[in-house]
């Protein structure tokens, strides 16, 4: 993420979806991010040899990106992004563990390259998951349901004050480094003496914002505390929502689907 | 690095976010006890501004290559180590949510390794100490150069230490120090210079702003005591994470141990398979099936996996094959309905 | 309704630097008057601003806003009665709606939320943007955050608004639509400016500042149409005094 342009561009999308009006936008905050969690623990919860038996979640993204118009390919396209470093880690499994482990007719497989592809599809669920999240739900509703768990408002505070002037600095920085190197003859980065100044002047120039960003909040009467509307209560069916996955998910945790499917499919009885 | 939350267990996933909330509980009450109110705008633009800082590219002098800003030490030493952690944290949240930088389950370890080390750890023990003389351009830059690779280095052995505890990965505790302490020498000597450089220059600009920061709390206002006191919490609790693995995960826990002392045994690699498989056979429960791998998972689940035979393998590949087929054939249910159902609002 | 006069006794404002912002600064403006303060760049104008708005407090002399002198302890109160439009709208906009923002002031003063939300949509409305209430700032054209920043201070049912620097960085259009909207307020005006040709149509009153120091003060067609002064104050004559660029007329005054 070292392109301005893109990662606030990869923020406005996500606002963007966020905006959009759904059954699953309109699902209170905090079960969706507890919704969210318990699919994250149900995934990371799966051994690196039960492959097919977390297939099954995959309906989680699929159905609520459906219900939520949430479009494949830009959410798809930032997954990739983060698997890199999964697939990096990942790869020594096949290294070090050579012993077979899927035995097909026409080919062996070990275990290593199983629990490779194991965490190469935990690593697309969770990031998938995560993204879903915040395209369905947004900062600001996020924040409301950090509040609805009683997370102070100090934190909260300067967590959107963090998030609403990413795009101001952000686009700060990108001018800035777009004047230096207009000046500085085919250098990519920033040369090693100015790493100091340039920076510096920018952090100067923020902690100035902030001072002048304090004296508004200060003329409309903030005195430290964060004072906030009415949060949405918790309807029976936000809690439907959560206890349904939720099932949904400890389901597919203990039975491995797939494989009944694959039985019944071949005909054969245990 | 970030960790992922694809390498991790749900134990130390979990404990992480239980150590990391404690730490976050404790500085949110400090820093409303400093009653600085100006200090929340601050840390609000601050935190947005380490997420600009890190789309500069630095030129490494003598390479070709590049480098970025992480942002934790300079938090500490811009907002003190309570606002510096709260503020790394924003910064690490946000990254998670709309970057995937991590994941949400990892947000736990992450906060703590790039967070923690810097602001309690790196902070009070290097910067404070080596600034405590007085301030002046040298020991601005080797106090901020020196803290920020320490705070790298104690993250990045974190990053091990929940790695290898997850058990995810079979890459032996020995190699993944090698591999991953050096690297991150790299990443923190860069670090380290743009944190020097940054704050020497602020402090020959504005040396009000670096020295109000400090001087909130004195050395003394974050004592030894304390600091030790947390890392032994944090040890405890690890080293309970640690039993609770062992003993919900044996096979798992077993499987990493055998795999590390193998390597430090046998130098060969044809060896160490030889020897690992020599192993296997040894306590492979199911003998009679085509598998040679004890699976790493609680017993609770053996019923759900059962034994795997040929036959077994391929009823799982087709099974798997009609549970994606049946996802996508969700999704397409599911849209057309909407669609109709658009169609017949217009 | 005496409690709208504002006025200042010799103010002097010396920033941490060493720099003396205010050198004496005197006025009194009664209410509902529209009064541009012009001058060079560190003329002393924004300082001046942050003082009526009790931003700063001087180091001489005092400010009252009615019978209230703007001192620490009558800040709640002082907040409520002056409103400050901030120059860089980013800087006033820090929530993540413009909903939130707007409500940010109202809150503090813990009203009622159904109160809260007829304000917000109150002045949403005023300034013209209540289709915008849900939009993230960043996402606002010049003019729309302008708009935004504006009613957030409305919000507040100020009885005074103090503004710097409203016009700067919008586009034609938007500022015309800005003077409109503020021409159509009741509240005293406070206006902190280069853009004299505003000062011209909206301010019927002008405080030209130079060095921290009032130079002159008052009718704004007197002032601004003395070249002399202008050019001595580091300004110039609003461009529609000034002579057509094509044919070289001049406008009749």
């Amino acid at each position: 993420m070292s392109n301005p342009a893109e990662s606030l561009y990869n923020i406005r999308i996500l606002d963007e979806f966020a905006d959009k009006k759904s059954i699953i936008h309109d699902v209170h905050p905090l079960m969706k991010v507890l919704t969210t969690g318990a699919y994250l623990l149900v995934t990371v919860s799966f051994s690196n040899y039960e492959l097919s038996g977390m297939l099954p979640l995959i309906f989680y993204p699929v159905i609520i990106m459906t219900l939520a118009d949430i479009p494949m390919v830009p959410v798809f396209k930032r997954v990739l992004l983060a698997l890199p470093l999964i697939i990096g880690i990942g790869l020594f499994n096949p290294i070090y563990d050579k012993s077979p482990m899927l035995v097909l007719p026409w080919i062996t497989i070990s275990g290593g390259w199983v629990s490779f592809f194991a965490i190469l599809i935990k690593g697309f669920l969770t990031i998938l998951a995560a993204l879903i999240l915040i395209a369905t739900t947004g900062m600001t509703r996020i924040a409301s349901a950090l509040r609805t768990i009683r997370i102070p408002g100090v934190f909260i505070i300067q967590l959107l004050l963090t998030y609403r002037y990413i795009a101001v600095l952000v686009e700060e920085a990108g001018r800035v480094v777009r004047a230096y190197s207009l000046r500085s003859a085919g250098e990519k980065g920033i040369k090693f003496r100015d790493w100091g100044s340039l920076t510096g002047h920018l952090l100067i120039r923020s902690i100035e914002r902030a001072q002048r960003v304090y004296r508004s909040m200060c003329c409309r009467g903030f005195t430290g505390e964060y004072h906030t509307g009415r949060e949405k209560g918790i309807g029976i069916g936000d809690i439907l929502y959560f206890a349904g996955w939720s099932l949904s998910f400890v389901i597919i945790r203990y039975f491995n689907i797939p494989e009944m499917i694959g039985w019944v499919m071949m005909g054969v009885r245990r | 690095m970030h960790m992922a939350d694809a390498l991790l267990s749900p134990a130390v996933g979990g404990t992480m976010w239980a150590v990391t909330a404690g730490v976050a509980a404790y500085s949110i009450k400090k820093v409303q006890n400093e009653l600085d109110e100006q200090k929340i705008p601050l840390m609000g633009v601050v935190g947005a501004f380490v997420f600009a800082a890190q789309m500069i590219n630095f030129t490494i002098p003598g390479t070709g290559s590049s480098g970025h800003l992480g942002g934790g030490m300079l938090l500490a030493i811009l907002l003190g180590p309570y606002a510096g952690f709260l503020t790394m944290a924003s910064v690490l949240v946000i990254q998670a949510l709309f970057f995937a930088d991590g994941g949400l389950l990892a947000l736990g370890c992450n906060i703590f390794n790039l967070g923690f080390y810097t602001c309690f750890i790196a902070y009070p023990l290097i910067y404070k100490l080596i600034i405590r003389k007085g301030y002046s351009t040298g020991r601005i830059f080797a106090g901020s150069l020196l803290a920020a690779i320490v705070g790298l280095q104690l993250g990045a052995f974190s990053v091990v230490l929940e790695t290898l505890f997850s058990g995810i990965t079979e890459l032996p505790f020995s190699t993944f120090v090698l591999l991953m302490q050096p690297i991150h020498l790299a990443i923190g000597l860069v670090e380290g210079l743009v944190t020097a450089a940054v704050v020497a220059f602020i402090w020959k600009a504005r040396p009000e702003i670096i020295e109000k920061a400090a001087s909130g709390e004195k050395l003394g206002g974050l004592p030894l005591k304390k600091v030790l006191a947390g890392l032994a919490i944090v040890a405890i609790i690890t080293g309970g994470v640690f039993s609770w693995f062992a003993s919900t995960y044996p096979d798992g826990l077993e499987w990493s141990m055998l795999n590390t002392s193998g390597k430090e045994e046998l130098e060969a690699p044809d060896g160490i398979h030889q020897t690992l498989a020599s192993i296997q056979e040894k306590i492979a429960f199911l003998p009679d099936y085509s598998f040679k791998k004890v699976s790493t998972d609680a017993p609770e689940t053996e019923e759900a996996w059962p034994a795997v035979n040929a036959g077994t393998s391929v009823s799982g590949l087709i099974g798997g094959a009609m549970t994606l087929l049946l996802a996508a054939i969700t999704g397409l249910i599911i849209r057309s309905i909407k669609k109709r159902e658009k169609a017949s609002a217009v | 309704m005496s409690h709208h006069i504002i006025q200042a006794n010799n103010l002097k404002y010396k920033y941490p630097d060493g720099r003396q912002a205010l050198n004496g600064v005197a006025f009194r403006i009664t209410h509902g008057e529209s009064v541009g303060i012009v001058g060079a760049n560190g003329a002393g104008k924004s300082t001046l601003l942050m003082h009526l708005a009790g931003v700063l407090f001087p180091d001489e002399g005092e400010i009252r806003i009615g019978d209230v002198p703007v001192t620490k302890k009558t800040l709640p109160l002082i907040r409520q009665r002056v409103g400050m439009v901030f120059q860089d709208p980013d800087d006033q906009l820090f929530m993540t709606t413009v909903y939130d923002d707007v409500a940010f002031g109202p809150r503090n003063y813990k009203l009622p939320e159904e109160e809260v939300e007829k304000r917000v949509i109150s002045s949403l409305n005023t300034v013209g943007i209540l289709h915008l209430k849900d939009r993230p700032p960043y996402k606002l054209s010049g003019g729309e955050k302008r708009a935004a920043a504006i009613a957030t201070v409305l919000a507040m049912n100020p009885d005074i608004l103090v503004m710097d620097e409203p016009t700067s960085s919008l586009d034609p259009k938007s500022r015309r639509r800005l003077i409109r909207l503020l021409q159509s307020f009741t509240h005293t005006k406070i206006i902190a400016t280069h853009d004299l040709d505003m000062v011209f149509e909206l301010c019927e009153r002008t405080i030209v500042l130079k060095d921290g120091r009032v130079i002159t003060d008052g009718p704004t067609e007197k002032i601004l149409c003395d070249a002399e002064l202008m050019e001595e104050c580091g300004l110039e004559l609003p461009l529609g005094l000034q002579g057509c660029p094509v044919c070289g007329t001049k406008k009749p005054i």
